[in-house]
């Protein structure tokens, strides 16, 4: 079965070695993913595999036959930036923008956990049917993805314009 | 922000202008665009992903490397088995010092104008191993997958002898040639006596632990050999440089070697030349095909240096108002022989207090390591922190404001130099954060508990010197559209270079931001840059003041006796609205796309090399800061979380607010990683890193990071290219001390060794 990447097929690699992330760069050209440890301590090659963010350095390719892919360049609706997207320009929300990709395919899903109720290490009661989006949840939430260059507030304050009308 | 409303002329520079002379005519009035928002121009490119790196270039028939390190720091290879490795699958070559073609060793960085080898080590020459990590093996493969499991067949024997340890090597401490081309030791009166005499003192030792800069993107580069030329898809801080010392190393001339470097994925003194550089184009010479090197993270532990250990004396002595009577800097530092950075960190006590005597001096001690180098504020990151925790720590026993205590000791004028300062507005800047902070709230220390956690505040100085190196030059474009573009071989990791420069250009030009374009990373452009000493803004302002006077003489020249300009020179006219006009009357005005299109021509072209930087010499040149924090330190597990930091700047005009915020943010935090958590662990026993990984080596996270506010005095330096003089390096200094000095007051306890783990609070 192939993976399908940005809703298009393409088989896996022959190679079982091969990463999930060194498949997206090194065998489709997708370049956007980044690889910063190569070891699941960065969060740079993050990616969506079924909306859910995953390390993509610490998957291998065979293992996501079948799958449903999304990388930073999948996000843009017919060229148009997805909001995120935006709203990291807006607030800065990036230097070298090496991390970026990652940081904003985290976001994405990390929104949808806290909308499933999934709790994290900061949230105070895990029995509340929904979780406050706040500044504490989101920080703990983004904390799998480096920054060096230091944008963390401004990724912080583009996520939050995001997903929590600028309140978290 | 289009900036397309009118705006009045701008002037061109008079000939023979200079910093030094002063007062540049694009920042004399406060209008337009300079200090506008601006979002940085490559951030779609960026957002997308679309921004192409050095590992994602494609070249025909490229193969992937892999690196083997020795285990050893010091001794010889004795033995080397690569026969399973060429026999591994998809392998096309082995390359040890046996097979590797002659290289000279890389001209180490500040040796010349455009060196930029990060050590002067011959590299793999030879059997010899000079520190542990240090490559003795290079297998290229038709796959990374295959490259990185031969690599691991590969049997090396060593004969080894035991690294020389700090406490050892500091029994024979040398004094180096120089600090980064400044005096090792500077004197004003005899410092140790006055110390003796004063009424109170301070006299205190700390420490500061080894760092790598740790850029998200790993260094890598892809690069090919045409024919005797040599293509280079690079991560670089400075391509001119990495040119250059390619063509050194394999006897080119520099022009055979054509290197770009559009987009770099953090640098902070790191993306210089180091031997992945020559291993992958020796490789790829002895294998006739292209090559791609990315190192793994390990790797760049391995290869690259990263800042040095230090161990720095900080006396003060006070006269009885707690005026400085002697101030002294002394200390030490772990080095190689085959390097030149004694990491300058006694550099901010020369600059920083006006005082009646002056001691400053470091010394050296040579170690079996990797040649330590360049990172973000060399010497001034954790100079500072002693200096500035000094202060504090003075404050305490004179029972005074720490802020009081540093602006009684604020200079008049540069206190080892005896110069005037270009411009200094440190005191108006504690006066303005102090405020916005909240300082007057500060409580005893140990005084103010929240549950568990002690909360504290504490402030310190920041501090960084101007750059402007020579060398720089600028290629102007105006096309017959009136769209014009500077071409400089600069150097852009994140700091927004290019949209800063787009900005001064499109005012100095009177041009709209869409009607600019700033090219850079491309050894093609003429002159040399370097993105380095928060110098790159002011070098590349210098060339395009050159550049913008070059031209608008070569229009004017070209214009025509139908030109409504016809008969003016330079001198008379000023950029307005996408053309020049006659300053005295506005009215006589043509657009550049009319001029350009008289003269037949598609473009007109100029090329001008920036003022030698006199001004460096005539003032004192500093960026200073007055930093302010509050920490929170849990009682029962000794953690501390930064909540609160204001950074309150004084760095001349502010081009570009949002992305200098952004810069000052940066070094802002990893100055709380510099208090608080980084540490490359060196186990002195075998002279090898051993947490070379983003696990292991802790870097601030989101939760460690707290909203932090910046400000700034946006005074523009008058002796400054666009009033402006660089905010790229200043962010991380004071930091340090900052956090420490809110611990001091959160607790009562002092520590005077980083990181402060939470170890040292218990």
């Amino acid at each position: 079965m192939p993976i399908t990447v940005n809703g298009r097929e393409s088989p896996t690699p022959d190679d079982a070695r091969v990463s999930l992330l060194d498949f997206l760069r090194d065998h489709l050209e997708l370049y956007g993913t980044k690889k910063g440890c190569n070891q699941g301590a960065c969060g740079a090659c993050t990616v969506l595999v079924d909306g859910e963010r995953i390390v993509s350095c610490l998957a291998l390719a065979v293992q996501y036959e079948g799958r449903e892919v999304t990388t930073v360049e999948g996000l843009a609706d017919n060229g148009a930036l997805h909001p995120l997207q935006q709203a990291f320009i807006d607030h800065d929300g990036f230097q070298c923008g090496y991390c970026t990709p990652g940081q904003i395919c985290s976001a994405v899903a990390m929104a949808e956990e806290i909308s499933r109720g999934v709790p994290s290490h900061v949230t105070s009661d895990l029995k509340a049917p929904e979780i406050d989006f706040d500044h504490d949840e989101l920080r703990e939430r983004m904390s799998g993805n480096l920054c060096r260059c230091g944008a963390h507030n401004g990724i912080v304050d583009a996520i939050a314009q995001v997903y929590v009308g600028g309140g978290a | 922000m289009s900036g397309t409303e009118s705006r009045s002329a701008v002037p061109i520079v008079p000939e023979g202008w200079t910093p030094k002379s002063g007062d540049d005519p694009v920042v004399r009035d406060k209008h337009g665009l300079i200090g506008a928002q601006v979002s940085r121009l490559d951030g779609p490119l960026k957002v997308r992903g679309e921004a192409r790196f050095a590992a994602e270039y494609l070249m025909e028939g490229m193969v992937y490397a892999a690196l083997r390190y020795s285990t050893i720091a010091r001794g010889h290879v004795t033995a080397l088995d690569t026969a399973a490795a060429e026999a591994a699958p998809g392998v096309v070559l082995v390359m040890t010092h046996r097979n590797a073609p002659q290289m000279q060793p890389p001209p180490l960085f500040l040796t010349a104008p455009k060196a930029a080898g990060g050590s002067s080590l011959p590299v793999m020459q030879d059997d010899s191993i000079h520190w542990n990590g240090e490559p003795v093996a290079v297998v290229l493969a038709d796959t990374q997958e295959q490259a990185d499991h031969a690599a691991t067949l590969i049997e090396v024997h060593y004969t080894s002898s035991t690294p020389r340890t700090f406490e050892e090597a500091r029994q024979h401490p040398r004094t180096p040639d120089s600090l980064v081309g400044q005096p090792v030791e500077v004197l004003v009166g005899d410092a140790e006596a006055a110390l003796a005499d004063a009424a109170q003192s301070v006299d205190l030792t700390y420490r500061t632990p080894r760092h790598n800069h740790n850029a998200i993107e790993p260094h890598a580069v892809t690069l090919g050999w045409d024919g005797d030329d040599l293509i280079v898809h690079d991560a670089s801080q400075g391509v001119k440089l990495h040119a250059w010392t390619y063509a050194q190393a394999f006897g080119l001339e520099e022009d055979q070697v054509h290197l770009t470097s559009p987009y770099v994925g953090g640098g902070f003194g790191g993306k210089t030349l180091w031997s992945h550089h020559l291993l992958g184009a020796a490789a790829s010479k002895l294998a006739g095909r292209p090559v791609r090197v990315t190192l793994s993270r390990e790797g760049v532990y391995r290869l690259v240096g990263g800042r040095t250990n230090t161990e720095q004396r900080v006396a003060i002595g006070t006269d009885d108002q707690g005026r400085f009577t002697a101030l002294i800097h002394t200390g030490i530092s772990a080095m190689t022989p085959y390097n030149a950075l004694a990491e300058q960190f006694t550099f901010p006590a020369r600059h920083m207090y006006a005082t009646e005597t002056l001691k400053t001096d470091q010394q050296v001690v040579d170690m079996d390591m990797l040649a330590n180098s360049f990172m973000r504020a060399p010497g001034e990151s954790v100079g500072t922190f002693a200096l500035e925790s000094a202060i504090d720590e003075l404050a305490v026993e004179l029972d005074v404001d720490p802020i009081e205590l540093r602006i009684r000791n604020d200079p008049e004028r540069d206190p080892s130099s005896g110069l005037p300062f270009s411009a200094r507005n440190l005191v108006q800047a504690w006066r303005t954060g102090a405020e916005r902070f909240a300082w007057e709230e500060r409580m005893a220390p140990g005084t103010r508990r929240e549950g568990e956690w002690l909360v504290g505040t504490g402030c310190a100085a920041a501090t960084y010197p101007y750059h402007r190196f020579p060398g720089g030059v600028a290629r102007l474009r105006l096309d017959k559209t009136g769209h014009a573009t500077v071409e400089v071989p600069a150097a852009d990791m994140g700091m927004a270079t290019a949209t800063t420069q787009t900005i001064i250009t499109a005012e100095r030009l009177g041009l709209p931001l869409e009607r600019v374009t700033v090219a850079y990373g491309d050894s093609a452009f003429p002159g040399s840059m370097l993105a380095g000493g928060s110098g790159q803004t002011a070098s590349i302002s210098g060339a395009v003041i050159a550049a913008q006077r070059a031209l608008v003489e070569q229009l004017l020249a070209l214009a025509g006796d139908d030109s409504p300009l016809a008969g003016l020179t330079a001198d008379e006219v000023g950029g307005r609205d996408e053309g020049l006009c006659e300053l005295a009357d506005p009215s006589r005005w043509e657009s550049y796309a009319q001029i350009v299109q008289r003269t037949g021509r598609d473009e007109v072209v100029v090329v001008a090399s920036a003022s030698d930087p006199e001004e460096m010499q005539a003032y004192s040149m500093h960026s200073t800061g007055a930093l302010f924090c509050e920490v929170r330190v849990n009682a029962v597990t000794g953690e501390t979380r930064v909540s609160r930091f204001l950074g309150s700047y004084d760095c001349g005009r502010i081009i570009n607010p949002t992305t200098a915020a952004s810069q000052f943010r940066g070094g802002i935090i990893m100055g709380i990683g510099l208090a608080l958590m980084e540490e490359t662990e060196f186990d002195e026993r075998t002279g090898r890193i051993m947490n070379p990984s983003l696990a292991e080596y802790h870097v601030p996270v989101h939760m460690d990071v707290p909203r932090i506010d910046v400000i700034w005095t946006d005074i523009p330096d008058p002796h400054a290219p666009a009033g402006a003089r660089g905010i790229g390096e200043i962010g991380i200094t004071g930091v340090a001390a900052a956090i420490a000095n809110a611990i001091y007051n959160a607790t009562g306890r002092r520590v005077r060794d980083l990181p402060i783990t939470l170890d040292k609070l218990l």
